[in-house]
């Protein structure tokens, strides 16, 4: 039987990022992540790695590009504001084909906002959120068991396909103690011959940069980028699914206000109402064929954000908006309680 | 006969896209040749800045990255940190260096990381067509200071090599410029130390080059080089700021 | 070969060369113009050349070969 330990979450997530293989944090402080640098600043001095508190959160994403670029695993985290900072980086990293880690634990937002937990920044997440035409990976755990399991693979499928890949925790899941298994995972060894690891006199000079001011040779770069991305939306989306087969109502969640859908989908089904829960674990790629089959099956869907409505388009593109989808809310740091997500459910479900 | 002077080898045969008089090509040059000198080519790795040397990765034969504006010596920190037994420099203007990369580069410093900051000084900003730098002189005309620079308005120029001299994790600071042979010849000197002291472990070092842009100062390449003598070196007088090595007897 | 070999294709006509040779042997060419639309350097009188390489140490193009 494998060891449970009690951790809070930020803490799981970095030891899940050491026993991924990342040897490298670059960080700074700022509530609710600022454990996750403190727990880096112990811990990697005793695996052999290198903890740095950078000067700026735009400081520590430009060192992750340096050791990215040098074809090492590395890691960055912050939260909101500080991921606004770091949305050029993101940007490079993502124009350079490199990968790297970036946690987000969501703190309510706009500008300088609150300190509990939010989940608006999913725009920024999804649609890149630093200039450009790019994506990167974004996991979306509800556990502190997946906090630790989710980076891990996070660092596996960055590696794979050459760009960053971001965990989109928030501040309770963040700061929730759990038991929780921390594995070591064997990494798959990607060759990485674009590495800067100095020539050695033995190879032309390798170049890493995101300028191209060639337009045709832009284009095509761009294009084919996508093509890779096309085959991340077809074969690399995660999600978890609840008494869908017969639901005729879906609800959505992600992170932390997914458990909270879970008990209101509950009580609902104790009342009879037949109602089914999507959860994506990957928000980028958007599990969009799952809701596009669901959306042959149920009448209407729920969506429960901790944000003015922003996983809500994706729910309406998924299912080119042939069904109709309700937005149960709240912004300001507050949870929607199970009360509240039960009552939306009751409504939907009475006005069929 | 014998070879005097020739190319160094760890600069590419490849025609520079610099303005016709444009330093940057001997300051180039003088970093390649200490590469050279110091057999270093191997494990090498330079970045580059948002600047007119932004493809400067295009011309020397170690490898190279392109950094965001200003972040250089975070990349460089993170390439040394990734492997400290590679030679990491970066190559910065004034706008990289001393305006958006100014925290940067103080803590690149404070921290004392073992890599070589190249700092090139034309108190410009040129590639984006001759506006105002941290570096421009009291007075001098720019295109966002078209009637030349006021310093009650804007400020005054910034000494970088001064200011570091003040932060104590800085190892090696020294000005120089390349507007004359006797001033290239210190030039090469002090880069190829900035590299040896890389090599040693010494810590943070810079290398202020006092640089020209004939096309922004609206001047011939002869006049411009006349320029940073009788204008830049007043300003930004040439020397060692910092000699920490020297300091401790080593 | 010369004393000073001069790639006239890369040149670019800066002039540095011409100020910085102590004994005034070089040019900008009022004939040529290269490729590129530049009037490259040229020696006028090689044998009193010293082979100081200072002109190649102030080109910024490094399209100056010095042999002795």
């Amino acid at each position: 039987m494998e060891e449970k330990v009690l951790m809070k979450g930020n803490e799981a997530l970095a030891e899940g990022a050491i026993q991924a293989g990342c040897l490298h944090y670059f960080g700074y402080p700022i509530t609710p992540q600022t454990e996750i640098a403190a727990y880096m600043a112990k811990r990697m001095p005793k695996v052999g790695g290198v903890f740095l508190q950078a000067e700026s959160e735009v400081a520590a994403i430009n060192m992750v590009y340096g050791v990215s670029a040098a074809g090492k695993r590395v890691m960055t985290s912050s939260s909101s504001p500080g991921i606004s900072l770091k949305s050029e980086g993101i940007s490079y990293l993502a124009g350079s084909d490199l990968p790297a880690v970036i946690v987000n634990v969501q703190r309510c937002s706009p500008g300088l906002g609150g300190i509990q937990p939010s989940q608006a920044d999913y725009f920024q997440a999804t649609r890149g959120g630093g200039h450009g035409d790019y994506h990167m990976l974004v996991f979306t755990p509800a556990t502190v068991q997946e906090m630790a399991d989710l980076v891990a693979k996070a660092f596996d499928l960055a590696d794979k396909y050459l760009m960053p890949a971001m965990v989109l925790s928030d501040g309770t899941l963040g700061q929730m103690m759990e038991p929780v298994t921390v594995r070591r995972v064997e990494e798959t060894h990607y060759e990485k011959p674009w590495a800067l690891t100095g020539t050695k006199m033995q190879r032309s000079h390798n170049v890493i940069t995101s300028l191209n001011l060639n337009s045709e040779a832009f284009d095509k770069q761009i294009f084919d980028r996508f093509e890779r991305y096309k085959k991340i939306e077809e074969t690399e989306a995660l999600w978890e699914e609840l008494s869908m087969e017969d639901a005729e109502i879906c609800v959505t969640a992600f992170g932390i206000t997914a458990r909270v859908v879970k008990k209101a989908v509950a009580i609902a089904r104790r009342e009879g109402i037949k109602v089914g829960m999507i959860r994506p674990l990957t928000v980028w790629p958007f599990p969009k064929k799952v809701f596009a089959d669901a959306a042959e099956r149920v009448n209407s869907f729920i969506s429960v954000e901790m944000s003015m409505g922003q996983m809500i388009e994706d729910v309406k593109l998924s299912i080119d908006c042939k069904k109709p989808v309700y937005l149960c809310n709240h912004a300001g740091g507050i949870i929607p309680t199970f009360e509240e997500v039960l009552a939306k459910i009751r409504e939907v479900g009475g006005a069929k | 006969m014998k070879t005097v002077f020739e190319k160094p080898k760890s600069l590419l045969d490849v025609p520079m896209h610099y303005c016709p008089g444009c330093t940057h090509g001997i300051i180039h040059r003088l970093i390649a040749e200490a590469i050279d000198e110091l057999q270093i080519e191997g494990r090498t790795i330079g970045v580059a800045p948002v600047g007119c040397a932004v493809m400067a990765y295009d011309y020397f034969a170690c490898d190279f990255i392109e950094s965001a504006h200003g972040r250089a010596p975070a990349v460089a920190t993170g390439l040394k940190r990734a492997e400290p037994s590679n030679i990491i420099f970066t190559y910065q203007g004034d706008g990289d260096l001393a305006s958006i990369g100014m925290a940067e580069t103080v803590h690149a410093a404070a921290r004392n990381e073992n890599i070589t900051i190249v700092f090139v000084n034309n108190a410009i900003y040129g590639m984006t067509g001759g506006q105002m730098a941290p570096t421009t002189l009291p007075g001098q005309v720019t295109q966002t200071s078209p009637y030349g620079r006021d310093v009650e308005l804007c400020g005054y120029p910034i000494r970088v090599c001064e200011m570091l001299s003040q932060v104590e994790g800085a190892g090696y600071l020294e000005r120089v410029a390349v507007n004359s042979v006797k001033h290239v010849i210190q030039a090469k000197k002090a880069i190829k130390k900035a590299f040896q002291n890389q090599i040693d472990g010494k810590g943070f070092s810079m290398i202020e080059f006092l640089s020209s842009c004939p096309t922004n100062w609206g001047m011939n390449a002869d006049d411009a080089l006349k320029w940073v003598e009788d204008a830049m070196i007043p300003q930004y007088p040439l020397g060692v700021f910092k000699d920490r090595a020297a300091q401790e007897g080593k | 070969m010369g004393k000073v070999n001069i790639r006239s294709e890369l040149c670019k006509g800066c002039g540095l060369c011409v100020t910085a040779c102590p004994k005034g042997l070089l040019v900008i060419s009022e004939t040529e113009i290269n490729q590129k639309g530049h009037p490259p350097a040229e020696m006028i009188d090689e044998e009193k050349c010293i082979s100081c390489a200072f002109c190649a140490m102030m080109c910024p193009d490094c399209v100056i070969e010095v042999h002795k």
